[in-house]
């Protein structure tokens, strides 16, 4: 409720322990010098302009123009693919928008968070607040230890105030009474956490106490700390890696540069000096809901077994997660994905072995019809290319077309097209291992070829066309082990991240929600006690001030009047409390609330 | 529940739930008509206690809960809240229908029930009316009854419509006690956030009227028409009251927003991306950190920061409506993505 805000300040001159605020707040009176904001003003220097410049700059106005516009700039950023959160959206969406993409391009629409104008929005933001909060803290530091302000002259005049009549017993002076009880109320109000000041004189005493500067000192912690999270991303993100690298059951990798099929290092991140750890990926658990149940075919529980080999020589097991990253020497494992690996081995017509390895097939659809690609480049009469599709539980559709029905190894079969002539990876052009471009080159199985193309299953082998050689599906399953179980091998695809703006940012953000709590939730307040001797009678004022939304205000001065009562002789008569009228109406919900 | 079948549960709970929704149109009926009457009665109440309207100038401003004296004195105050008593009586009743429904479905589960949309409605709109009736308990906000009855009904009956599912074991990157956590709290947020919602519609309408009565009383304008809102709080009661939802509201939204930056740095190795849940969380939070500035700004405080909070609580629904893009991302996790 506002109505008891400073609009009814007891003094109208500035009260030292008030909060600075903005000259727009909408606690501050419209200030006489407002007019000179406008341009009625007489010539203004450059130092003049400059500071009108600032003043408009970090007003309460500019900072709320400024988080609406941050909440409307952010928008286009959901509804156009980003870059940074999904780069293959915005390929696909500049196939699908060939005229309206690089228009949206020039927009920075694609790259929204990092473009100019949206970085314009929050720089000026924090430029405002920074210049908002300086003053306030140095205001405030002073504030901290300053005295409550003087007792207003007429307590009547404020909203939420009490008036209490007693008779002095005989023999006792009513000034000392008086006093006594001012005495008693500030060490009361002292130990429920106000700050209290003495103001006797003209004939009355009282005591002026404020409390909850602790709101303001939230308020500027919640703010600098907002600066501090920015900080923090900004910094930190410098100090980041992220690599990523696709691990066979059984491969192992360092941790260095060549060891990544990608790596994101952030500015200053140094890439000779990554903690030196290896790590052998022993085997990838998944489990599948089992047909006939809800969700079935659904895969979960996937975990990445591994081995981590620090360089002083310890070994460690540990397991990668979705949701539960492993740990390892400050880096963080993630699983980013997983799939078959199936193990292939050519020879030659000599019977000279020309590849063996275990290629990882990328899944295309829930069941895991996965594709992926062989190259050999050397040993052959032609370089040979092959695209490969591996379907762990294989059906035929009625078009006769192969497809996967379970996730598991139930039925599986991998299929090769196979291609002869120029790779092009001679010349040096980096080309990704899970595409191949058969473009120049001669289809020898499968499609129009006229050959068939290779279907083969775990441990079979078959006789590549035009007598080239052979083709082996490997079987790893263990000797004696039935059905296909372990008969092809898996891979885990896994990210490693090093992370040094997290914990700054969540130790900020941290800070910032305490602060927020204690800016919005405590109360800040005035109070005062005053007793005035008339005769034989003393008459005991107490009255509250809210600095800003209070509504427990009328109960907690109810509250010091019952305590303080015990203080004071018997009441010869205790005039209703002279709570206006009106206050009923406007406030109806004080004092239900404490 | 070991032996019984999660099937047979859940259908047990989709007519719980259905009970519910019926039960919440009943109540939103007789919310309405509360409404209604209440302009009738302030109309025969006018005769009857001109001179309490000396002191009413922005309306009854009974916001308190207790029986008032000033308002049980007049002869019109009992029958005036019978179908409000009903309607809340009616809520009580529904909510309890909700609740097993709830339940029932995270028994059926085996786990919390707000793990996908359906669910997420379902537990979402379940805090709603429970915050909503336990504010009740300290100011009486039966005006706001029709809104909140409206608003579960709608959502709660469209997403069963829409959005149910058989229940299926939880996709990996679900297996969270961040999941937990993260959505419950935000659903905490909302039904916040609407309460507040519903107090500022109030507030600009009852700002409406107070200047409609400031001008007729200087000059000869037409009083405005009589209507419910003579019964409500004034306009200014409304805003202080929705300004202490909105700011509860927040700081659950700013632990939401937190809480899933910490979920999201597990499930995915980052703590923030600007994937559109992110972004809509984040405007959001912008939104009601405007809306609080707002208010203490001169010339913006009243009837401006009011919209603010409507916005804010546009943008919360339609966050809430594009949550399954968000779950179809995560459930796409079963594969390399790059
Ligand atoms: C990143 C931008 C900002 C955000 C997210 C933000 C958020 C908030 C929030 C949530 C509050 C309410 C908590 C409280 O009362 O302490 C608040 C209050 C306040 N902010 Fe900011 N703020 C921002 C920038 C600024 C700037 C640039 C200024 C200076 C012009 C400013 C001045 C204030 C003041 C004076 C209050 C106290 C309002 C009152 O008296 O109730 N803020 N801010």
């Amino acid at each position: 409720m506002s109505n008891s805000r400073s609009d009814l300040s007891p003094d109208r001159k500035k009260i030292v322990t008030d909060p600075l605020r903005p000259s727009d707040h909408a606690d501050s009176a419209p200030a006489a010098d407002e007019g000179r904001d406008d341009i009625t003003s007489p010539r203004l220097g450059p130092v003049e302009w400059l500071r009108w410049g600032w003043r408009q700059l970090t007003s309460m106005r500019t900072a709320l123009v400024l988080l609406l516009l941050l909440a409307i700039a952010a928008v286009p950023g959901s509804l156009v693919p980003q870059r940074g959160a999904d780069p293959n959206g915005v390929t696909q969406y500049f196939t699908d928008n060939p005229d309206l993409a690089p228009v949206l391009d020039k927009l920075s629409l694609f790259d929204v968070y990092s473009s100019p104008w949206f970085s314009a929005i929050y720089i000026l933001l924090f430029v405002s607040l920074i210049g908002c909060v300086l003053p306030r803290t140095q205001h405030h530091w002073k504030a901290l230890r300053a005295q409550p302000p003087r007792t207003p002259a007429r307590l009547t005049r404020l909203d939420d105030h009490r008036d209490v009549t007693v008779s002095v017993p005989g023999g006792q002076d009513a000034s000392a009474v008086a006093a006594s009880a001012v005495e008693t109320a500030a060490a009361q109000l002292r130990r429920s956490g106000y700050r209290v000041a003495r103001y006797d004189g003209r004939g009355a005493f009282s005591v002026s106490a404020e409390r909850g500067y602790l709101r303001e000192t939230g308020n500027l912690v919640f703010h600098i700390a907002l600066v501090g999270v920015l900080i923090a991303v900004g910094v930190g993100g410098g100090f980041t890696y992220t690599g990523q690298r696709v691990l066979v059951e059984g491969q192992a990798f360092t941790n260095s540069l060549l060891d990544y099929s990608s790596f994101n290092p952030g500015r200053f991140v140094n890439t000779d000096t990554l903690a030196p750890y290896s790590m052998t990926l022993d085997r990838f658990d998944v489990s599948y809901v089992p047909p006939g149940q809800p969700g079935s075919g659904q895969a979960g529980d996937f975990a990445a077994n591994v081995t981590t080999l620090t360089p002083d020589g310890q070994r460690q097991d540990g397991q990668v997660r979705v949701n539960h990253p492993l740990d390892v020497q400050g880096d963080r494992v993630y699983l980013l994905g997983n799939g078959y690996a199936p193990t292939v081995t050519i020879r030659n017509a000599e019977g000279v072995e020309v590849f063996h390895d275990s290629v990882a097939f990328l899944p295309q659809d829930a069941n895991m019809t996965s594709l992926g690609v062989i190259k050999v480049a050397d040993g052959m009469p032609e370089q040979l290319g092959l695209i490969g599709f591996f379907y762990p539980t294989m059906d035929t559709l009625t078009s006769g077309a192969l497809t996967s029905t379970y996730g598991d190894l139930e039925y599986p079969v991998l299929t090769l097209r196979v291609y002869a002539g120029d790779l092009g990876i001679d010349d040096g052009t980096p080309r990704s291992v899970y595409t191949l471009d058969p473009t120049g080159m001669t289809q020898i199985a499968g499609g129009d070829s006229g050959t068939p193309a290779l279907r083969l299953m775990p441990g079979e082998t078959q006789d590549l066309p035009n007598g080239l050689g052979t083709i082996t599906f490997e079987n790893e399953a263990p000797a004696g082990t039935t059905g296909y179980a372990g008969s092809v091998k898996r891979f885990a695809s896994l990210s490693i991240h090093r992370d040094l703006a997290g914990p700054w940012v969540l130790g900020f953000a941290t800070l910032a929600t305490l602060g927020l709590l204690a800016a919005l939730f405590v109360p800040r307040r005035r109070m005062w006690v005053k007793a005035t001797p008339h005769g034989d009678t003393v008459r005991v004022e107490y009255a509250g001030l809210a600095r800003g939304e209070d509504p427990t205000l009328a109960a907690a001065l109810d509250q010091i009047v019952e305590r303080h009562r015990p203080a004071l002789p018997a009441p010869t008569d205790q005039s209703p409390p002279s709570r206006p009228a009106s206050d009923d109406q406007s406030r109806p919900d004080t004092g239900k609330v404490d | 529940m070991p032996g019984t079948d999660p099937l047979l549960l859940d259908e047990i709970s989709l007519l719980l739930v259905w009970t519910a929704v019926a039960i919440y149109v009943l109540a939103f009926i007789a919310y309405a008509i509360d409404l209604a009457r209440r302009s009738d009665l302030a109309i025969k109440a006018k005769d009857e206690v001109v001179a309490r309207e000396l002191v009413t100038a922005g309306g009854g401003g009974v916001i308190d809960a207790s029986p008032r004296p000033a308002a049980s004195g007049t002869s019109s105050a009992t029958p005036r809240y019978l179908w409000a008593r009903m309607g809340t009586a009616l809520v009580a009743l529904g909510f309890l229908f909700h609740l097993a429904g709830d339940v029932l479905r995270g028994v059926a589960a085996g786990r919390v029930p707000w793990s996908n949309m359906y669910e997420f409605a379902l537990t979402g709109t379940l805090l709603v009316v429970a915050v909503y009736l336990v504010v009740l308990t300290r100011f009486d906000l039966r005006f706001l009854g029709a809104l909140i009855t409206g608003l579960a009904v709608v959502l709660l009956g469209g997403a069963t419509l829409a959005f149910h599912v058989e229940v299926v074991p939880l996709a990996d990157p679900l297996k969270s006690v961040w999941l937990v956590i993260h959505v419950f709290v935000a659903s905490l947020a909302t039904a916040l956030f609407a309460l507040a919602f519903g107090l500022s519609v109030m507030q600009l309408l009852q700002t409406r009227r107070e200047r409609k009565l400031a001008l007729a009383a200087s000059s000869d304008a037409p009083a405005p028409r009589r209507n419910f809102l003579q019964t409500l709080p004034n306009a200014d009661a409304l805003e202080s009251l929705a300004y202490r939802f909105a700011i509860v509201g927040f700081i659950f939204w700013t632990f939401t927003l937190i809480a899933g930056s910490i979920w999201a740095n597990d499930a995915w190795g980052r703590f923030w991306g600007f994937d559109t849940k992110e972004v809509w969380t984040f405007v959001i939070w912008v939104l009601y950190a405007g809306y609080i500035h707002a208010r203490a700004t001169r010339g913006w405080r009243g009837t401006r920061s009011a919209w603010l909070s409507i916005i804010g609580f546009a943008a919360v629904l339609f966050n809430f409506t594009i949550v399954n893009v968000f779950f179809k991302g995560l459930h796409a996790y079963s594969g390399l993505t790059t």
